[in-house]
């Protein structure tokens, strides 16, 4: 019997497998494919203060290995999160949530993770400091040690729940960012988020996306974020969780001794429905294969 | 919506870049026409959604275009191979509406999704006619199943080269209708849109990421919300439609 349980900022998980925010829904559309209950957790939708729409279509390109978004951070606002996102849930899924949340101003990620911090379906606030698809929101505070800091300020003053920063690859120095995030009191950091990336159509010698840039992800950004996973988990004493092209239970095995305490799958939850299902069964196979009893083990180290 | 590995029992061009394509397999989750599958395709990353063209007795019949690489390659898979699809996405046609005398008005690579509704609109009674338009007489396809199924059947071509010489609207004045149903470009969808007299719904395309509703891709603002095409669409109310 291998042991797949790993512990998130004091909240332990059957296995490390957390589907990425953006990816996922609000959880149930994916519980039409399988019992989303023996994921370890996920991440949902990006949740600003107000209802939003996001960026005009077409917001979605493919790539070799991957794909380009600029949806925007479409969600129903907090609200309706809250009175129906978060009971809808309630009927498919029974573990903890990890509430991704997004702002323009300091005092939207407040609100938001204040309304959520009242949720007892809440199991973690995750601030996304990295959207590269909305203006003056987003990644704009992930890109400075002094924004990321005040965000992760704001938001620990309004919540009891573990906080972790989603922070953007898109950045000089991410090291340096998530050590002001540990400083600022931060509980754990998620990287990474995608990649800032276009796409051209030949044919009409135009951008694919409407907004023109978009957020690259997908398996071709794999070695990418564990290169990053490696040098963030090396430089801070919080759980770092290892998002970037995650599509195997191999892939989970890589990113753990590169630091991860868990892993996001992102995109490929996009192209096989079953894949973080599929990753989870895989998990016990692929540790048995490499001679790995507990994978709380294998964490950091490399 | 299911994941079924089909295979293929048909894969061949009806013109220069439309082809026909029959899977064998487990159809059960394709509940009426108007409904798409996603189709992976090896090599590419993303799926291909295609429209349902026909539903029966454990085979699907897909029509699509190739327009780029992934339909290229689709294009030479043969009889045989098998084919990981997401089937039975999207709400499809309401077919309580039509009244008696229905009108189907496909554009193109629009016209596939319209052969199931009118087989089914037929087998309830309805007087069904049906607009094919396309560019030109060589892009022709389905204007004989069409007609096998008992529709009244015009077609137009922007060039004149066969039937009504215009656009699919330029032969609305030969069909008096109860109801219409239109799959097309959506400068088609926005000229039937003006020139229509009677409520009715269209389909729409969009790129889609997922194909199931997770990724929000593919949204459109609708009269009663943000509404995801791959999801509560791809067919949608006149009275919703937000150009």
């Amino acid at each position: 019997m291998v042991n797949t349980k790993v512990t998130l900022c004091g909240v332990e998980l059957d296995n490390p497998v957390i589907p990425a925010s953006g990816t996922f829904g609000y959880g149930y559309e994916f519980a039409e494919f399988y019992d989303i209950n023996k994921l370890g957790a996920f991440s949902f939708k990006g949740t600003t203060k107000e209802p939003r729409f996001g960026n005009p279509t077409p917001r979605i390109a493919e790539c070799t290995a991957g794909m380009i978004n600029s949806v925007g951070l479409q969600n129903p606002g907090v609200d309706k999160v809250i009175e129906e996102e978060l009971p809808k849930l309630k009927k498919v899924y029974d573990k903890k949530v990890m509430a991704n949340v997004s702002g323009f101003s300091v005092e939207e990620y407040a609100y938001v993770s204040a309304r959520l911090d009242k949720c007892g379906q809440v199991g973690w606030i995750e601030v996304n400091v990295s959207c590269p698809n909305v203006h003056g929101g987003g990644m704009s505070f992930g890109t400075s040690e002094k924004a990321a800091a005040e965000v992760t300020r704001a938001v620990k003053s309004v919540t009891e729940k573990p906080v972790l920063i989603k922070l953007s690859p898109n950045v000089t120095d991410i090291v340096s960012i998530a050590k002001a995030c540990e400083q600022a009191g931060a509980d754990g950091i998620s990287l990474i988020n995608t990649l800032l990336g276009m796409r051209i159509d030949i044919k009409t010698r135009k951008p694919v996306i409407s907004n023109v840039l978009g957020g690259f992800s997908g398996p071709a950004v794999f070695p990418v974020a564990l290169g990053m996973v490696y040098r963030v988990a090396k430089a801070v004493k919080i759980p770092v969780v290892g998002v970037g092209g995650v599509s195997t239970a191999e892939n989970v095995l890589e990113m753990m001794p590169a630091g991860a305490t868990a892993v996001q799958t992102g995109a490929v939850n996009l192209v096989n429905p079953y894949a973080s299902s599929e990753i989870v069964d895989g998990l016990p196979v692929a540790m048995k294969k490499y001679n790995i009893d507990s994978l709380s083990s294998i964490i950091g180290g490399c | 919506m299911k994941r079924v590995i089909f295979t293929v029992t048909e894969n061949r061009p009806l013109t220069a870049s439309v082809y026909k394509m029959s899977l064998s397999g487990d159809t059960s989750a394709v509940t009426g026409a108007g409904q798409f599958v996603n189709l992976a395709v090896e090599g590419f990353y993303l799926r291909r959604p295609v429209s349902v063209c026909d539903r029966a007795d454990g085979i699907l019949t897909l029509i699509y275009k190739t327009v780029g690489g992934g339909t290229e390659k689709l294009s030479r898979i043969k009889k045989g191979a098998k084919l990981d699809v997401l089937t039975g996405l999207g709400n499809g046609y309401n077919l309580d509406n039509a009244g008696k005398r229905p009108l189907l008005i496909g554009g193109g690579v629009g016209v596939p999704p319209l052969y199931l509704l009118a087989k089914d609109l037929i087998k309830r009674g309805a007087d069904v006619s049906v607009i094919l338009g396309f560019n030109t007489a060589d892009e022709i396809f389905y204007k004989e199943e069409f007609e096998k199924t008992g529709a009244k059947v015009y077609v137009t071509t922007a060039d004149g080269s066969y039937g009504v010489k215009g656009f699919v609207t330029d032969a609305l004045d030969k069909v008096d209708y109860t109801y219409f149903y239109a799959c097309g470009p959506e400068p088609m969808l926005k000229a039937v849109y003006n020139e229509t007299v009677t409520d009715g719904q269209f389909s729409f395309e969009e790129r889609m990421g997922c194909g199931f509703g997770a990724c929000m891709g593919c949204s459109r603002k609708t009269v009663t919300g943000y509404k995801r095409v791959c999801k509560e669409g791809p067919v949608f109310d006149k009275g919703e439609i937000l150009w």
